[in-house]
């Protein structure tokens, strides 16, 4: 291992190349900017790759561990450390940052300093969340998060902004306080934040209850799970392609990894109690909010409604309480990040020429944009969960780990296959083929290298993971193991 | 009788700032318009001095001098530099406002240093007399500060509704002072403490414990009053926006503090075994303030009241801190509670001085940039000072990595550890309600076109240290412990538990 304290890297080289590249100031200085933003974010993502080539994966324990006093009143450590259920959300997160500052180059053009800081400040908070090992240092990059996509829906966003950036924030919030009283108890009951010894603690019924609602709650927004699902779809819509990006692919996971890190491990018997609830509702964001995707009339609302479904997935897989369930969650979501990222990219491709995500306002793209519409392709198979591409192997582990469960959740969930495809292909059959639609289709200018460039490499990830996910399932297995084992141990 | 020398070393600061008034007061009057200056040079300079003084002399010993009238701590000296810098940030920030609109006059100076005496002397007062002297200092200067514009109607109103309640509150803490020295014979807080203490077992629900328990009533609310918190707040919105920014300033900030002290002095230094009593009632009031105070601000679209109604929601949170102390007769809980409402008081006025000196910066000669509207696309008129107020605004509704998040923790897990979850879950709720009031003024600033496209005129003394408070904010957000550190001190060697 290096002596390098690679994930303080990971977190405080964005931030403060972002607060860099925030001094530029006007946008006067805006292609420097850019590329200083594109710098950072290169570097961001090159540190994390140590991460990922040095990781052990016969071992369940906290790898990479940094640890050091903070704020010894509250016995608080600045203590950072990943596990097989999280590095590979910092990798995934230091590429899609490198993914939306690309995509965002020449479409933004004003306040473009602070548009890229955001990005890099956000991104590296979000790393914060994910290889934080003291409950409190987790809850402050999970509150602190909420400050650059507050601001990027509403500087940035569309003409609804407004109502999305606060209903975003406030629902988040809303969700997030109940966890830090919930954290605070923790805190009385065991005299220390690491969220590791919180592992072992013993906790009566009654008060494992109560935290499993607070952890509920706060979890379920960000997933977001039925039905606290709507702010969704708004942000979403609101939202720059940038931030839909990041959204959908990194910060509908902190929920998911929320249940794995605190909910699952710290009152496992509740957990187990409430596991019929959540698959209750996991299956009804599956199948309903399927339904509601498809008759959507919007396609940013659309991928909104399939992330939403696809997250139901992912709840799933881990209240059914068996490996293939919980690792087939995990790789769902690391599937999402690439797929749904690559679905609003292509939303965000089309947006920029026409300035409508209406569908009704397409048809026939494939003339002028044979390219995009190769790409665009691509991404909708993966989205219905077509073997071969990452969005299968998820999916048919889920529906796997189901199976052993009980058959007719097993049942219930696959008909998310015929629903994805349903909703997925009508839409991009209406896009993409038939005649040409309209003037404006018919002057539209295909992919320009830069792109190619962001559609290709979310295109070879999609298939690499979908042809040889062996090395992500790989990383999993130890630490899913321990979770299990947890999850099995009364706290009683 | 024996007539002994007092020893007045210890309350060397106040003494220094006392006589350095009389002389200003004094040069004043033989001064030329043109000399205006000079008041305003010499305040500053006797505040720095006595910071200074204090800082140099502090150290953890309790002295009781001037016939137990005056107590020299850790606490007081802690509390009484901090009251001078916030004085003095005070000051500088107003000074160009105050300017513009020909008030910049040696009394306007000589006033605010009478009232950061008057502070000074209710932070060290050990004794009902020498806090009601200390309070009524800082009251009646501030009296006169705020009917200061005094062409302005709104300015006038605030001064005698400020006045004829304050006085009204006044009367309502001696009422409790005399009730409390009919109860136990004493007037020196520590003589008060001891008496109760001896009597507990004397008189249980004897006459004598009636009138103290109605004494107690009394005082807390008079206590209340100065605090700005429900039922005892009407004052303070009316009072905030009717004041010229510049004394709202001196009015939101250091007096907060001196209040802390005042209600430390008071209750936990003198009526400590009778917590059970003031906590139940504090309960009541912090409850009110939360729900009132948040709710209230939505409604308001003047940046001064709303900060008002913010304020009194944050003093309901410094209530949150001081009720937590006792549990059930167990005093385990006692340090940690009144270590984390005094670090919430020093954390708001940080916060507090930043908003206000905001409100300033934006504001010009025959122009009050204090409706929320005036902030409209700051973000495009001046990015730094946007990002400035996104971090006060972000840090009083408690999102982290600013100091308002870490003083909102201590208090809630304070509140947590004396198994008061109920009203750490209602403190949470109420700061969501908070959230969205402060949310809305980064969203004018950021998502909204200017109206005012005005350039940003400010002296750069202004500008460097607006900026400095602003980025304290968010460097005691990432390294809190110190200041966390330094409460505790400063309390343990106070009160010694």
């Amino acid at each position: 291992m290096t002596g390098m304290p690679l994930l303080s890297l990971a977190i405080w080289v964005p931030i403060v190349g972002g607060l860099l590249v925030l001094a530029t100031g006007s946008d006067r200085n805006a292609p420097m900017a850019r590329s200083m933003a594109l710098l950072t974010s290169v570097i961001g993502f090159l540190v994390t790759i140590p991460l990922f080539t040095g990781f052990d994966n016969s071992t369940s324990a906290m790898q990479f561990v940094e640890l050091a006093r903070w704020i010894p009143a509250f016995n608080v450590h600045y203590y950072l450390g990943v596990d097989g259920l999280s590095v590979l959300f910092v990798l995934l997160n230091s590429f899609v940052t490198i993914l939306v500052v690309v995509a965002g180059w020449e479409v933004i053009k004003t306040k473009v300093a602070q548009y890229m800081a955001a990005f890099l400040i956000m991104s590296g908070l979000l790393n914060g969340i994910f290889s934080s090992l003291d409950g409190l240092l987790f809850y402050v990059f999970f509150e602190a998060s909420l400050i650059p996509l507050y601001l990027i829906i509403g500087v940035w966003g569309g003409a609804n902004r407004v109502y999305a950036a606060f209903k975003f924030f406030l629902y988040t919030l809303a969700g997030s306080l109940l966890m830090l009283v919930a954290l605070i108890y923790l805190f009385m009951q065991s005299g220390s934040f690491s969220i590791l010894d919180w592992h072992e603690l013993p906790i009566a019924m009654g008060a494992q209850n109560l935290l499993f609602w607070a952890f509920l709650i706060a979890f379920a927004v960000k997933v977001p799970m039925w039905p606290v699902h709507t702010w969704l779809p708004d942000a979403h819509v609101e939202a720059p392609t940038g931030g839909s990006v990041v959204l959908a692919a990194i910060a509908l996971k902190l929920g998911a990894y929320g249940f794995l890190r605190f909910t699952l491990p710290i009152v496992p018997d509740a957990s187990q109690a409430m596991a019929p609830m959540m698959i209750v509702l996991s299956l009804i964001a599956v199948v309903y909010i399927g339904f509601v995707a498809l008759v959507q009339a919007d396609m940013k609302k659309l991928v909104a409604y399939s992330s939403i479904a696809h997250m139901g997935f992912v709840t799933l897989g881990f209240f059914i309480f068996n490996p293939l369930g919980i690792e087939g969650a995990l790789v769902q979501m690391i599937s999402h990040g690439f797929v749904s990222g690559a679905m609003f990219l292509c939303i965000g491709v089309l947006y920029d020429r026409m300035h409508s995500r209406q569908i009704a306002d397409y048809g026939g793209v494939v003339n002028t944009m044979p390219k995009f519409a190769a790409f665009f392709m691509l991404f909708a198979m993966a989205n219905a969960g077509l073997p071969g591409t990452s969005g299968f192997v998820g999916e048919f582990m889920v529906v796997l780990g189901a199976v052993q469960y009980n058959f007719w959740v097993a049942f219930a969930a696959a008909t998310t296959l015929i629903l994805g495809a349903a909703y997925t292909l009508w839409m991009y059959k209406r896009v993409v083929f038939g005649a040409v639609g309209n003037d404006k289709v018919a002057k539209l200018e295909d992919i320009n290298g830069r792109e190619f460039a962001f559609l290709a490499v979310l295109a070879a990830c999609t298939l690499i993971m979908g042809i040889y996910p062996l090395p992500v399932t790989e990383v999993m297995h130890a630490s899913v193991n321990e979770l299990l084992q947890h999850v099995a141990t009364s706290k009683l | 009788m024996n007539f002994v020398v007092p020893d007045f070393a210890p309350a060397a600061t106040e003494i220094f700032v006392a006589g350095m008034s009389l002389v200003i007061l004094l040069l004043t009057v033989f001064m030329r318009e043109s000399a205006r200056n000079i008041g305003y040079v010499l305040t500053q300079l006797t505040l720095i001095v006595a910071a200074l003084l204090t800082i140099f002399t502090m150290d953890g010993q309790v002295r009781v001098t001037l016939s137990d009238m005056y107590v020299d701590d850790l606490m007081g000296d802690v509390l009484k530099i901090l009251i001078c810098f916030s004085v003095i940030t005070a000051l500088i920030y107003g000074r160009g406002y105050a300017a513009d609109r020909g008030f910049d006059r040696p009394e306007y100076h000589l006033l605010a240093l009478f009232s950061t005496l008057g502070m000074m002397v209710m932070v060290t007062a050990n004794h009902f007399l020498s806090l009601y002297i200390g309070l009524e200092m800082l009251s009646l200067s501030l009296y006169g500060l705020v009917a200061f514009d005094r062409d302005s109607a709104r300015s006038t109103e605030a001064a005698m509704k400020y006045f004829i309640l304050g006085a009204l509150a006044s009367g309502l803490l001696l009422y409790g002072m005399s009730m409390v020295y009919g109860a136990t014979g004493n007037l020196s807080l520590s003589g008060v403490a001891q008496a109760i203490y001896n009597q507990a077992a004397v008189y249980d629900g004897v006459s004598s414990k009636t009138v103290l328990m109605f004494g107690l009533v009394f005082i807390v609310a008079g206590l209340a009053f100065k605090l700005g918190v429900v039922p005892f707040h009407m004052w303070v919105p009316d009072v905030y926006h009717g004041a010229p920014t510049s004394v709202t300033l001196m009015i939101g900030t250091a007096p907060k503090l001196a209040a802390f002290a005042m209600a430390m002095r008071l209750l936990v230094g003198g009526l400590f075994d009778l917590a059970e009593h003031w906590q139940t009632m504090l309960m009541l009031m912090a409850v009110g303030s939360l729900v009132l105070g948040n709710i209230a601000a939505i409604a308001q679209t003047n940046l001064k009241r709303m900060l008002a109604y913010s304020g009194i929601s944050h003093m309901g949170f410094l209530l949150l801190g001081l009720l937590s102390g006792v549990v059930d007769g167990d005093r385990f809980n006692a340090l940690n509670a009144y270590t984390s409402s005094m670090f919430y008081a020093i954390a708001y006025v940080i916060m507090s001085l930043a908003s206000f000196g905001i409100i300033i910066l934006l504001s010009r000669s025959g122009f009050e940039a204090e409706n929320i509207d005036d902030l409209k696309g700051l973000n495009k008129r001046s990015s730094w000072f946007a990002a400035m107020m996104m971090i006060i605004m972000f840090s009083m509704a408690g999102i982290p990595f600013f100091i308002g998040f870490f003083a909102k923790l201590s208090v809630l897990q304070s509140l947590v550890a004396a198994d008061m979850v109920w009203l750490a879950v209602l403190a949470v709720m109420m700061s969501l309600v908070g959230a969205f009031y402060y949310l809305r003024v980064v969203k004018v600033m950021y998502f909204d076109e200017p109206v005012d496209t005005a350039p940003i005129h400010a002296a750069s003394d202004i500008r460097v240290l607006l900026s400095a408070n602003c980025l304290a904010i968010a460097f005691l957000g990432l390294l809190p412990q110190q200041l966390i550190d330094l409460c505790q001190l400063a309390l343990v060697a106070s009160f010694q538990g």
